[in-house]
């Protein structure tokens, strides 16, 4: 896929929005003054030294997180202390985990089947086979009577991406996805997301991995103690970074 | 220079000595000279024991017989249990009436082995007819008053009957409301919260027999004359009360013990509350509690010999009282024994069955 092709798929429907978003964890001021638009169709890759708030951000935007002032509208929902928003939020904004949270004491298949049932109502049969679909997609069809206990770090991953998937959301957030898996599996995660991607899934990703970032971003996000110090795409951020802390962040890690 | 190898190198077998009946009693009974010490000692004790036990009870014991005089003194004399047999059962409750006690508890056994045994089909129905059904039959069965059954007056319940009554309702309904209680003790609403804390340090806080001697003596004296309840009901009640402040304990261990991860997973798919806590939350930490879930069954269990001080006749109370029979003055040994014996096998089997039920719920999870 070129560049011009992914360059298409963005529309100009606002899918998050985040308007002067502010959070606190007790008197330490985590996020400050947060402004974000994300079009539909948009990948936006968030990275920053560990503990700027760039996990607490996404997790803000399925309400995993409470902020304390500002706005944060998905999907043209506001997100308040309103039950039915946050739930209708939660339906469509999947969520994949750095430690995969899986549910251990169901099968792969049972995994992926439960909110399709139980939050969507559909029907056994349905739900099986749009998780059988989506478990193809990643790969990992075959081990759809497992537990998760007997797949690798890796598998699992691509289990829970297959499970969020099973709700048909239409933005998937990812905390640092692959930070917990050993080096040999990055890739048939990366891979999975690689593909979502380029179907055109709105996705914000919290990660390191640069290399990713470069293949499928449209926007890479730097943040250092709560604020989005600089926005921009992904060639230009990592060829000519503007500010002195993204200069000093990514001679760190590049 | 480079070292490396062409081909794995070939499995071998374990040395000779560290398998078989020969490795196994070198590893774990004759390890060093204290061990091997500790092993004869212990050999030794059980020698001295056990025959003598086993004669006792078994090869020089009298089983046959109607009275004492069947007693040849050089064993157990177990012609004091047959006698009383029906006693030690049924307590007090007429002997024309046993079938229904009979019928009521074969129910029950059967409607419990079939929901756990593997394999058995239509298990949801069947759980509902035992958790819905079942009590209303039992109810007409035990006490009657209906269908052209006679009442039978709890005061005569008892003996094994009555144990079992007491400990089986108390299980049944122990359990869910200490899992009500201690998600209330982890809810973040405060009157849920506060509420359960409350209760639940209240009742931990007494002892079951101030419980007992509380609901049979002080509360007939507060309450009016025309609102007397059953003095049975009245302890069952405060049982199950004293044993869902333990149970919500246990499994609010089992609550703290399942990862935040897993809480955001289920929010993040969109489940409420309630349904994350019945698919997600609580069947892991039910899965890891089952230990102290057993744990409080059994103690359960044993506490309802307890209901002897208020004057209700469980199967301890009833066989004591056989003592009181100037004809069986002295053969208490056979009785304490026909007792422990009882309550043994009861509560090995409920530990061995949660045994399985561990083995068999491992998913491959720690």
């Amino acid at each position: 896929m070129t560049e011009t092709q992914t360059q298409q798929n963005v529309s100009a429907e606002v899918m998050v929005e985040l308007r002067n978003v502010n959070k606190w964890y007790g008197d330490f001021h985590v996020l400050k003054d947060i402004n974000l638009k994300v079009y539909k169709g948009e990948r936006i890759i968030i990275c920053g030294p560990s503990g700027c708030g760039k996990s607490t951000l996404i997790r803000c935007m399925n309400r995993l997180e409470e902020h304390q002032k500002g706005d944060i509208i998905v999907s043209g929902i506001t997100l308040d202390d309103d039950l039915k928003h946050i739930d209708r939020v939660r339906r469509d904004i999947g969520m994949v985990f750095q430690q995969f949270n899986l549910f251990p004491h169901l099968t792969v298949m049972e995994n992926c089947c439960l909110a399709p049932i139980w939050v969507q109502k559909k029907s056994r049969r349905d739900a099986e086979a749009t998780a059988i679909r989506l478990l193809e997609r990643v790969q990992i069809a075959d081990q759809a009577k497992k537990f998760p206990g007997q797949l690798s770090g890796g598998q699992q991953q691509r289990v829970a991406i297959a499970r969020s998937l099973c709700m048909n959301p239409s933005i998937m957030l990812f905390d640092e996805p692959t930070s917990a898996l050993d080096p040999e599996m990055i890739k048939e995660v990366l891979d999975v997301m690689v593909d979502l991607a380029h179907e055109g899934m709105t996705m914000l990703c919290v990660t390191h991995e640069m290399g990713f970032a470069k293949t499928v971003a449209n926007r890479v996000l730097f943040m250092d103690a709560g604020e989005i110090i600089e926005e921009n795409e992904p060639n230009e951020f990592f060829d000519n970074p503007q500010s002195d802390r993204t200069k000093l962040f990514l001679s760190q890690i590049l | 220079m480079a070292v490396y190898i062409t081909t794995p190198s070939p499995a071998l077998p374990p040395p000779s000595n560290s398998v078989g009946v020969l490795g196994w009693m070198r590893k774990n009974l004759f390890s060093s000279p204290a061990n091997s010490i500790f092993t004869l000692i212990g050999l030794y004790i059980l020698f001295r024991t056990i025959p003598p036990t086993i004669d006792w009870a078994l090869f020089q014991a009298d089983w046959v017989g109607t009275s004492r005089d069947a007693c040849s003194g050089e064993g157990a004399c177990w012609v004091f249990v047959t006698v009383r047999f029906q006693q030690f059962m049924f307590g007090f409750y007429p002997p024309s009436e046993y079938w229904r006690v009979v019928v009521a508890f074969s129910l029950v056994g059967a409607l419990v082995a079939w929901l756990l045994i593997e394999r058995t089909p239509k298990k949801g129905l069947v759980g509902i007819f035992t958790i819905f059904c079942y009590p209303v039959i039992a109810y007409f069965l035990f006490y009657g008053g209906a269908f052209g059954l006679p009442v039978v007056e709890t005061y005569k319940w008892g003996g094994l009957m009555l144990t079992l009554i007491l400990a089986t309702i108390g299980m049944f309904c122990a359990l869910p409301i200490g899992i009500i209680l201690a998600l209330g003790r982890r809810s973040s609403m405060p009157i849920a919260k506060s509420l359960s804390v409350v209760f639940i340090e209240f009742w931990r806080g007494v002892p079951l027999i101030t419980v007992l001697f509380m609901s049979s003596v002080m509360l007939p004296i507060f309450m009016p004359e025309n609102l007397q309840i059953d003095k049975l009901l009245r302890a069952l009640i405060g049982i199950i009360f004293f044993q869902s402040a333990y149970m919500a304990e246990v499994v609010r261990g089992g609550l703290q013990a399942i990862p935040k991860g897993q809480y955001e997973a289920a929010e993040a798919l969109g489940l409420s509350y309630w349904k994350s806590m019945f698919f997600i939350i609580l069947p892991q930490a039910l899965k890891l509690v089952i230990p102290g879930i057993v744990n409080t069954f059994i103690a359960l269990f044993k506490d309802t010999t307890l209901v002897l001080i208020i004057g209700l006749f469980d199967l301890l109370a009833v066989v004591q009282s056989a003592f009181a029979d100037a004809k069986w003055i002295g053969y208490s040994v056979e009785g304490y024994v026909f007792v422990a014996a009882i309550y043994w096998v009861s509560c090995f089997s409920m530990s061995r069955y949660s045994q399985y039920l561990e083995r068999k719920l491992h998913t491959g999870h720690a």
